[in-house]
């Protein structure tokens, strides 16, 4: 379709995780940039001039306490909310530009995760995730060769055809992230992925979040938890009403590792990260 | 592909809500069968009015004193006006003879002839029928000391075309009503599906489902229980017309009347306003509820 295509331009992946955040990154290289965002709810203040951006194949946390604007951030980038000031661009194409018709072409460059998995209950594990690429077109030969290898790289392959109330949490979430990662979208927002999840598959969670990071998608997760974010040693947004207070490496920045030696780090029990004094 | 995703889905929600579709169903049936019936029997009673407004005539009584001689100076006079086309005459004895015949115990309690000598002036077009009548009356006084009065059949054809604007206002309001229940009832149908199906509705939204991806199956599902409805009422109607009218159609004038509707026509019809009733239902439930 014309009017698609210039928003399904694929959105260059960067080839290896971002190593240095602290750098100013500008331009087409970064994924996510804010300016001067403001979000207004009837008189309350939902996101107060943020600025920040994000680069190319990052990996972000995004805390705060419940209505620090978390979620507001999460629905501006996926054009469900409109901000009441400032410029967001996504990938270098500015929000405001997009018309409304076109939001279902830019979604479809964005994979979203919740922590309610919002799986389809009548369907099995194979259709919930073959659904997201019907609904967009996708052709039948290209769903055959799609879904069972994003279920393999999530580790579903012997959960094809149950139902999501047949499986457990963490699995339900795996489908979830296999459904939003199975168009290989350059953005992976994930909201409280781990939100209803016990501290083990809370790991398998996050690593394979870092696993979907390594082939170069920019992933964003929005958390409570603090101790896996202190564990995992990435670069940490923090909002509280609304404003953007911290920006910063948790700890010392974990550079590019495997995504075993990340699930080892964070079973680990909590001691001081190595090379911190 | 596309196709068969959406009949797909609007099949699953036409099964998961199969009460609502029914009741949407069965309304759209009821109405289909009212426009089906009235479509013919208005048309029917429409040309019925017809026919008799073709008689035109006026018909000029004489007093029941008038001889022969009243009755050859009467046409003459009525053929020298202008307009006039023929003049038929019908004498007391032949009027007897015909209404005893209608109705003879009647006429055998009246004893004595009431009738009196009547010509039918026919004129040259029946749009002049009025300037003849006026031309044999001028000023209220009749053309001739001879003639009793004056009548064209103005009053039979206002008669029938009361009952006919009757009969289609009627049908008219009826078709209305039951057109604006069907719509309301495929809208309250697609509501609950659409609510149903919200879940699928927003995973559509997240994973950037065009808005006319998402739109399709509900529209479809409306359409398809609309054109149940639809064809439900022409089978309906097919049955009864094979059943019952057509071995009465040779005894029934009124059926067989030429000018109704055919059978194939009134069944594109009803499909065209069932399939377009469901859409508008569907249309509506989809703008107040759906936001894309």
């Amino acid at each position: 379709m014309a009017v698609s295509s210039k928003i399904t331009a694929p959105m260059h992946r960067a080839g290896r995780p971002a190593a240095d955040p602290a750098s100013a990154p500008s331009g087409p290289r970064s994924m996510i940039e804010f300016r001067g965002v403001s979000k207004l709810y009837a008189g309350d203040v939902g996101l107060d001039q943020a600025t920040f951006t994000v680069r190319r194949g990052e990996f972000v946390f995004l805390v705060g306490a419940t209505g620090s604007g978390k979620s507001t951030l999460m629905r501006l980038l996926i054009k469900e909310l409109e901000p009441t000031d400032g410029t967001i661009r996504v990938a270098g194409h500015d929000l405001q530009e997009i018309t409304r018709r076109r939001v279902p072409y830019f979604r479809r460059n964005i994979g979203v995760v919740f922590q309610d998995f919002k799986l389809l209950p009548s369907r099995t594990v194979y259709d919930n995730v073959a659904y997201a690429l019907q609904v967009t077109g996708g052709s039948r030969k290209e769903i055959r060769a799609k879904v069972p290898d994003i279920l393999r790289l999530t580790g579903l392959s012997t959960k094809l055809h149950n139902l999501p109330h047949q499986l457990s949490g963490g699995e339900q979430q795996r489908v979830s992230i296999a459904r939003a990662f199975v168009n290989h979208p350059p953005l992976l927002l994930a909201d409280e992925p781990t939100g209803n999840l016990d501290p083990e598959t809370s790991i398998d969670i996050m690593r394979l979040l870092y696993r979907i990071n390594r082939t170069g998608t920019t992933v964003m997760v929005a958390t409570h938890d603090q101790t896996m974010v202190d564990k995992m040693r990435r670069r940490v947004l923090e909002l509280s009403r609304g404003r953007v207070v911290r920006d910063e490496a948790a700890g010392r920045y974990a550079r590019d590792e495997s995504t075993r030696d990340l699930a080892r780090r964070l079973r680990a029990p909590s001691a001081p990260p190595p090379g911190v004094q | 592909m596309k196709l068969g995703f959406f009949l797909r889905e609007a099949v699953r929600a036409v099964r998961r809500s199969a009460a609502p579709s029914f009741a949407a169903l069965a309304t759209v049936l009821v109405t289909m069968l009212v426009l089906g019936v009235f479509i013919p029997i208005v048309q029917a009673t429409d040309g019925a009015a017809d026919t008799v407004r073709g008689r035109v005539e006026v018909d000029v009584y004489m007093q029941t004193s008038a001889g022969a001689a009243d009755e050859v100076r009467v046409r003459r006079e009525l053929l020298a006006v202008p307009h006039v086309h023929s003049v038929q005459f019908v004498s007391k004895q032949q009027a007897y003879a015909q209404q005893s015949k209608a109705d003879p115990q009647a006429y055998e309690l009246l004893g004595a002839n009431p009738l009196p000598d009547t010509f039918h002036v026919i004129p040259d077009n029946p749009a002049n029928v009025l300037a003849v009548r006026n031309a044999l009356t001028p000023s209220g006084h009749t053309i001739d000391p001879a003639v009793q009065s004056v009548s064209d059949r103005r009053d039979d054809t206002r008669k029938i075309l009361e009952v006919t604007n009757l009969v289609t206002i009627t049908a008219a309001a009826l078709t209305v009503l039951l057109t604006i229940a069907s719509i309301l009832l495929i809208a309250n149908t697609i509501r609950l599906s659409l609510y149903s199906r919200r879940r699928e509705v927003e995973v559509m939204k997240l994973v950037g489902a065009s808005d006319w991806f998402i739109r399709w199956p509900f529209v479809i599902e409306g359409v398809v229980v609309g054109a149940a409805g639809a064809l439900l009422a022409i089978a309906v109607l097919g049955v009864t017309k094979v059943a019952l009218l057509d071995p009465l159609a040779n005894n029934w004038t009124l059926i067989a009347a030429p000018r109704t509707i055919p059978f194939t026509a009134l069944i594109v019809v009803l499909l065209v306003a069932g399939v377009a009733v469901s859409a508008l239902g569907s249309g509506l439930s989809l703008r107040r509820f759906l936001r894309v």
